[in-house]
């Protein structure tokens, strides 16, 4: 373990050059990124990209082949970088023959919290989170939200100043990702730096400051979610539908439209120039006397760039 | 003194591991039971219609308790965790692998001596005397730490799946009890048969427990106990590292 902090002392998280295969394939390629202090930092990829992989090795619980990741000032895996670091691992489980209460006991009794510190985060946290009435119950009588939230309280019980989180949202009712996701936002305001694995791309526009796209083992892109949203152009499109049926052919040869794909009752135009294109549209509707039922201009979104970056990088490789 | 601070922080959590694991694996009413009336029936069946005195019965009954138990739960621990997904959480807590190993070792090394001690209670009740009772205790305690850490060896196969791990372990397990001067005393085996017997741990607990009851050990105590000791040792060390070389597989 090392007694003292390396690398950059204003980064929560450094990572250079890592690089782990598996079976002779590499599931993170030799990948840099850092994660300043305080950010909400959002690290999206396709299944299999190397999201998991890359949260094992900041978190300990795998060794990198090559290169090298910080936590905090201190060497990824050391105990001193988790011992300020607080994990939500992938499909991870609380010990379901614990009540929530031990669970949570047990994990400041692992990172050496006070007992009456621990006692006292844990009546807030479980009260946050909407478990404190059944903080007494077995575990294995949750349900799969109830147990995605207190494997967040667990993470918290140490109050941790960086906190990983691989897919903490998925597959879970809409009432245990909302309270999940008001907590990190709220811990995020409170100075906490928040590493969040996620594939859900709204999540990611909703919460990070910054996303890193990895794709195959490699980082794609690392922006924030607007710029990135704005660096695919291209994927801009006006959405517009008529009280009658148009051919399509005669909204393709509007000036500036590149592609037209019809959505049910909508037509939707690509551009890169979306403002032109609904004045066209409009020009074009008054002079064949059509009428107009809806008319909207619509940014790239975040999956969109997603999308766009991913098949970029997969067809250069 | 940073290092021996560091030393007791990890102490603290490997009994906050061993206490997880007690209340978790060891509680449990079936495993309870299971580790006593195991080891008895499968005595019984080989003593039964036999003319032993039960000065001659209860030490091989202990040993064969003791080693049971304190291989009975052990092996799976690690495998039950990563397929229940609570390992990965453990691994990425600010603990040192071989915290973990230490605390399951020492859970099935407390449960080994815990359960032993109703054969011993009934053989006292039975009118059995144990000659040099410190000397027993300690051999029970450097045994039940040796058959903890071998149980732990069993868990090492990066397989999440229990039935594996306990096969890997029943074909290791009833051998040893065999070939241990068990059911036999060392002293009656033939040449080559005390030959097989000395690679057995089991072996020197038992010639200790037979001195300390029957008074009639077949090696000097200091040789069993150094060689106990250092099965323990080789059967620690073997599963600290080995398990460092195969957890990385199982998550």
């Amino acid at each position: 373990m090392s007694a003292n902090p390396v690398h950059h002392p204003t980064a929560a998280v450094e990572v250079r050059h890592l690089t782990k295969h598996f079976n002779g394939v590499a599931a993170v390629d030799d990948i840099s990124f850092e994660v300043a202090r305080g950010e909400f930092f959002g690290f999206l990829g396709p299944n299999g990209a190397g999201k998991t992989t890359t949260v094992r090795v900041l978190t300990g619980v795998l060794r990198a082949d090559g290169g090298t990741a910080v936590v905090m000032g201190f060497p990824a895996g050391s105990l001193r970088a988790k011992q300020m670091a607080g994990v939500v691992p992938e499909m991870a489980n609380a010990y379901t023959d614990l009540s929530a209460w031990d669970n949570l006991m047990l994990m400041a009794d692992l990172y050496g919290v006070p007992a009456s510190t621990a006692k006292e985060r844990a009546r807030g946290l479980l009260q946050d989170l909407g478990l404190l009435e059944r903080k007494d119950s077995l575990v294995r009588a949750y349900s799969r939200g109830m147990r995605q939230r207190l494997i967040l309280a667990m993470a918290l019980i140490s109050d941790p100043e960086v906190l990983f989180l691989d897919e903490p949202t998925s597959g879970l009712d809409v009432q245990s990702s909302r309270l999940i996701k008001e907590l990190l936002r709220k811990l995020n305001r409170a100075g906490k730096t928040i590493f969040l694995t996620t594939h859900d791309m709204d999540e990611a526009n909703q919460l990070c400051q910054r996303v890193a796209i990895i794709n195959k083992g490699k980082i794609v892109a690392i922006d924030s979610p607007e710029r990135l949203r704005l660096a695919t152009g291209r994927r801009h499109s006006v959405e517009v539908s008529f009280e009658t049926s148009i051919s399509a052919q005669v909204l393709a040869s509007l000036p500036g439209v590149s592609e037209v794909q019809k959505l049910g009752d909508k037509y939707r135009l690509f551009t890169p120039s979306p403002g032109a294109v609904a004045m066209a549209v409009v020009e074009m509707a008054r002079t064949m006397g059509l009428n107009i039922v809806s008319l909207n201009t619509l940014a790239p979104s975040l999956e969109d760039a997603f999308v766009a970056l991913t098949e970029m990088e997969s067809r250069h490789a | 003194m940073p290092e021996l601070s560091l030393l007791g922080q990890q102490l603290r959590r490997s009994l906050t591991i061993a206490r997880k694991d007690m209340r978790i694996y060891y509680s449990k009413g079936p495993v309870v039971i299971f580790g006593v009336l195991f080891p008895v029936f499968l005595f019984l069946a080989f003593s039964i219609g036999r003319e032993f005195t039960i000065d001659f019965m209860m030490p091989g009954l202990i040993g064969m308790v003791l080693f049971f138990t304190a291989t009975s739960i052990s092996p799976v621990v690690v495998p039950w965790e990563a397929q229940a997904r609570t390992l990965e959480r453990l691994m990425s807590s600010p603990i040192r692998l071989e915290t973990i190993i230490a605390g399951d070792i020492l859970a099935s090394l407390l449960f080994g001596i815990a359960i032993s001690a109703v054969p011993i209670i009934a053989g006292l009740v039975l009118g059995i005397t144990i000659a040099s009772p410190a000397l027993f205790a300690l051999a029970v305690i450097v045994a039940a730490v040796c058959f903890a850490a071998l149980g732990n060896i069993f868990s090492v196969p990066p397989s999440n799946v229990p039935a594996t791990v306990n096969m890997i372990a029943a074909a290791v397990r009833f051998p040893v009890i065999f070939i241990s001067g068990v059911f036999i005393p060392l002293q009656q085996l033939p040449h080559w048969g005390q030959w097989i017997a000395y690679i057995s741990p089991l072996t020197y607990f038992t010639d200790i427990a037979r001195g300390c009851i029957q008074g009639q050990a077949h090696l000097p105590p200091a040789v069993d106990f150094a060689l106990l000791i250092a099965f323990a040792a080789l059967f620690l060390v073997l599963a600290m590292r080995l398990h460092h070389r195969t957890m990385p597989r199982r998550l």
